[in-house]
């Protein structure tokens, strides 16, 4: 392989990377404190919606993501509302606000079909961008790029070392014990749940202004199940999801080149656009089979409602 | 004690708390003065638990008033409650599992400090208190006792004005029990008040100035321990004498029904006790009892009788003459061992089940539950109805959820569903771990009866009083090690209490190593 081939295989990676981190760290945030949001792809519609419209209409990317994390969050205080003062069932009101989010993004979004965006310039960070073969697909690249790694830094940081980390956990692990030692625990998960929310709205946003310049129905193509998927298998812990996102986008670029690049293989094309989905769970799953470590990260009081006792 | 002239602390008047169809607490009064231990008394149900929460903001009062230090307060939360210097170790631990020591106290603590200052902080009160625990651990990896130490040291860490305890004793060796109630004693001298519930009536007259006694959600009556007897006590909170267990001494031995023969195994948890070398033989007709503090190997020894960790060889393990070391839990079943686990809920009973169906799930073979395949519900529902009548269970019927029942009650269900099985071999861990005295007098005679009638009875428990109550021969578990196995009769409590640190005559390393038991 060529290193212009490499390197351009390695930016599309960590672009297709990028929203799946975002939101993924979102929702895991959002788990860690018992919430099961299911509502991901309603919510990353929704982010994207909004954020191609604010984009459109003012010409300001920034004041679009803006936008998106917004539209997240408010797509995510649904699902807050009806599970954590509703005490709904989580796994249903999950359902009900991705088809909800979906529909609604699809219904706003009408007037923006085929209109396209000015394409957002990559920032390239001075003399890094220059390290041969790694460089231009690393540190040539959009602003959302960078935060998503800033985020998995801040997230890693949150659970492991801060305060507010540590109650979040607790929070997850027994609603009960934190209510009894006197921790707001119906406050807590509702800023887990709209970080979540905020998340999957960037990521949304993401997509619509950055990634593929442009609004269409259905465009975040299953990347909040992917994202919600990648939380589980890779057991709760920020890295993981890292290295499954990236996993999962760099199949799928290098599938895509092969598709792509007339090579005569013996593979039917389906069972390569099938790759990136069971390559990520295969290595995540064989990653993370430790059961200790899996006790220890996983939030035992996930999905179920708390009341907290009057 | 001079608490006519001491402030009176906190002052409870009228307090009532109405749950949808039960009146848990009614027109309570109660007042604890700086520096006073007050014992809160009463059987299971009788409204103790309900009445702290209330105090400690957990709930709040459906009508009355609590004044605290002169001051009329609604206590809203207990985050609340923590700032006026109200602190709680609960009976039903409020501990994260999967947080480490120091992240569990931590999250108590309301000055957020530092967490490696904190372990140093925690290893000070543990070492001064005489309650031993590695901050660094998961809590997951702990026995109930180390747990319940997290939860004193926790408490401890707060400095707090008022103390609760719920049932604080029920896992300590009788020297930490000691050095515990040297510790209450100091708090209450620095001028900290003490609420110290218990059904554990010697203790209170040991321990507590005066006492409040509850029953059926009503104050039953005051008095000062030290002027009372157990007697009087007790007519006080269960309204009738304190049962009394028969026991005779066994009739000669039985036939051999389990057979430990150099039981080794490593622990599956990383934290866990390996067990060494055990050798231990129990008889038809005989009760065997293991003391020791839990985290000497009593979940590891548990597991390898009971099945559910199975070992490499078939031999260490031998139950009514099969060596049964690679058998799972229902082939060893079958071989007529029945088993009560220490934890009701979640391995004893599945709390959402009712008590019909929690019945199916280890009476399904021994009581005909299920035929060709089919649950019999009726048959389910009258084996459930049997248990439940025979045992005395206060419940709502065969119907009633698992996690409705009072702790006591519950146990009185499972070990009835056990002993309903007539097995040849019972396998008990602390039977009445949390129960009030009428119920765990009635376990105890049952499980004295199940022995009568020609069963071998195991039973692992942390309470001395309860297996020199009940058992005929008895050893000591310590470091996952056992000492030798002593008819009741040729030893005593002393020695026992000495033998758990595990120090017994020929032991390895006895007189010198550093313990953790009597630490």
């Amino acid at each position: 392989m060529d290193a212009a081939l490499f390197s351009s295989i390695l930016f599309a990676t960590v672009v297709a990377g990028t929203p799946l981190i975002i939101v993924a760290l979102g929702l895991l945030v959002s788990e860690r404190a018992g919430v099961l949001n299911l509502g991901a792809e309603g919510m990353m519609a929704m982010g994207a919606v909004a954020a191609f419209a604010v984009t459109h209409s003012t010409g300001n990317p920034w004041l679009g993501v803006l936008a998106g994390l917004t539209a997240g969050m408010g797509t995510a205080l649904i699902h807050g509302v009806l599970c954590l003062s509703l005490q709904a069932n989580q796994v249903a009101a999950g359902l009900a606000v991705a088809i909800f989010g979906v529909g609604l993004s699809a219904f706003v979004g009408k007037p923006f079909e085929s209109v396209a965006l000015p394409a957002v310039p990559p920032i390239r960070i001075p003399f890094i961008a220059d390290i041969p073969l790694i460089g231009e697909a690393l540190y040539n690249q959009q602003a959302l790029v960078y935060f998503s790694w800033a985020l998995f830094w801040a997230v890693l940081w949150f659970l492991a070392r801060s305060r507010a980390g540590l109650v979040l956990r607790a929070v997850g692990e027994a609603p009960a014990s934190a209510h009894a030692i006197g921790y707001p625990v119906i406050l807590i998960r509702y800023l887990a749940v709209l970080f979540g929310g905020a998340m999957a709205g960037i990521g949304g946003a993401f997509l619509s202004v950055f990634y593929t310049p442009m609004w269409m129905e259905g465009m975040v193509a299953g990347r909040g199940w992917i994202a919600l998927a990648l939380v589980v298998f890779a057991t709760w812990r920020p890295l993981r999801v890292m290295v499954g996102a990236y996993l999962f986008g760099g199949v799928m670029i290098t599938q895509l080149f092969i598709q792509g690049s007339g090579l005569q293989i013996d593979f039917p094309a389906q069972f390569l656009s099938s790759l990136p989905y069971w390559a990520t769970i295969v290595v995540l799953v064989l990653i993370s089979r430790n059961p200790n470590a899996i006790r220890l990260n996983s939030p035992a009081s996930l999905g179920k409602p708390f009341r907290p006792e009057q | 004690m001079t608490e006519a002239s001491a402030a009176v602390r906190l002052r409870l008047q009228g307090i009532r708390k109405v749950y949808p169809g039960v009146v848990a607490n009614d027109d309570i009064d109660l007042s604890v003065s700086a520096g006073e231990i007050h014992a809160v008394l009463g059987e299971n149900g009788a409204g103790k638990s309900t009445l702290m929460k209330m105090i400690y903001g957990v709930s709040r009062p459906s009508a009355g008033e609590i004044h605290w230090e002169g001051r009329r307060v609604d206590i809203a939360s207990p985050a609340q409650a923590r700032a006026l210097g109200i602190g709680m170790v609960f009976q039903h631990f409020s501990l994260f599992e999967t947080l480490t020591v120091t992240e569990n106290v931590a999250l108590a603590l309301p000055d957020k400090p530092a967490l490696d200052e904190l372990a140093s902080r925690i290893e000070a009160v543990s070492a001064r208190y005489g309650l031993p625990v590695d901050p660094r651990r998961h809590v997951h990896a702990l026995s109930v006792g180390e747990r319940q130490r997290v939860e004193i040291i926790r408490c401890l860490l707060q400095d707090p004005k008022l103390l609760i305890m719920d049932e604080p004793t029920s896992v300590l060796t009788p020297p930490a029990v000691r050095k515990l109630f040297d510790t209450l004693r100091q708090l209450a001298a620095e001028g900290c008040s003490i609420l110290y519930i218990s059904h554990k009536l010697d203790e209170i007259q040991a321990l507590c100035h005066t006492a409040t006694v509850l029953r059926g959600g009503r104050v039953s009556g005051h008095c000062r321990p030290a002027e009372e007897t157990p007697q009087s006590m007790a007519r006080l909170m269960i309204g009738g004498e304190l049962p009394v267990c028969e026991h005779s001494p066994a009739d000669g031995r039985g036939e051999l029904r389990l057979r430990l023969a150099g039981l080794s195994h490593a622990s599956a948890d990383p934290f866990g006790t390996d067990l060494r070398d055990i050798h231990l033989d129990v008889h038809a007709g005989e009760i065997v009892g293991i003391a020791g503090v839990s985290g000497n190997g009593q979940q590891e020894l548990l597991q390898a009788i009971s099945g559910e960790e199975t070992i490499a060889e078939k031999f260490p393990v031998q139950i009514c003459g099969v060596e049964a070391g690679r058998l799972n839990a229902a082939r060893r079943r079958r071989l007529g061992l029945c088993f009560v686990p220490e934890e009701r809920l979640g391995r004893g009973a599945v709390p959402s089940m009712s008590l019909a169906d929690n019945a199916v799930l280890t009476a399904a073979r021994n009581a005909a539950l299920v035929r060709g395949g089919f649950l019999a519900y009726t048959r389910a529902r009258r084996f459930a109805s049997e248990c439940i009548e025979r045992f005395n269970v206060r419940c709502g019927g065969p119907q009633a959820v698992a996690r409705s029942l009072s702790g006591g009650n519950l146990q009185k269900f499972i070990i009835g569903r056990e002993i309903l099985q007539t097995p040849r071999l019972l396998v008990c861990a602390q039977p009445t771990w949390g129960v009030d005295v009428g119920a765990a007098a009635f376990i105890r005679q049952a499980i004295i009866d199940l022995r009568n009638r020609g069963c071998a009875v195991l039973v692992i428990s942390e309470e001395l009083d309860e297996l020199f109550e009940i058992c005929d021969r008895i050893a000591v578990l310590a470091k996952g090690r056992l000492s030798p196995v002593r008819p009741i009769g040729e030893t005593s409590i002393e020695d026992i209490g000495v033998w758990m640190s595990g120090m017994w005559p020929g032991a390895e390393g006895s007189g010198g190593e550093d313990d953790r038991a009597a630490a």
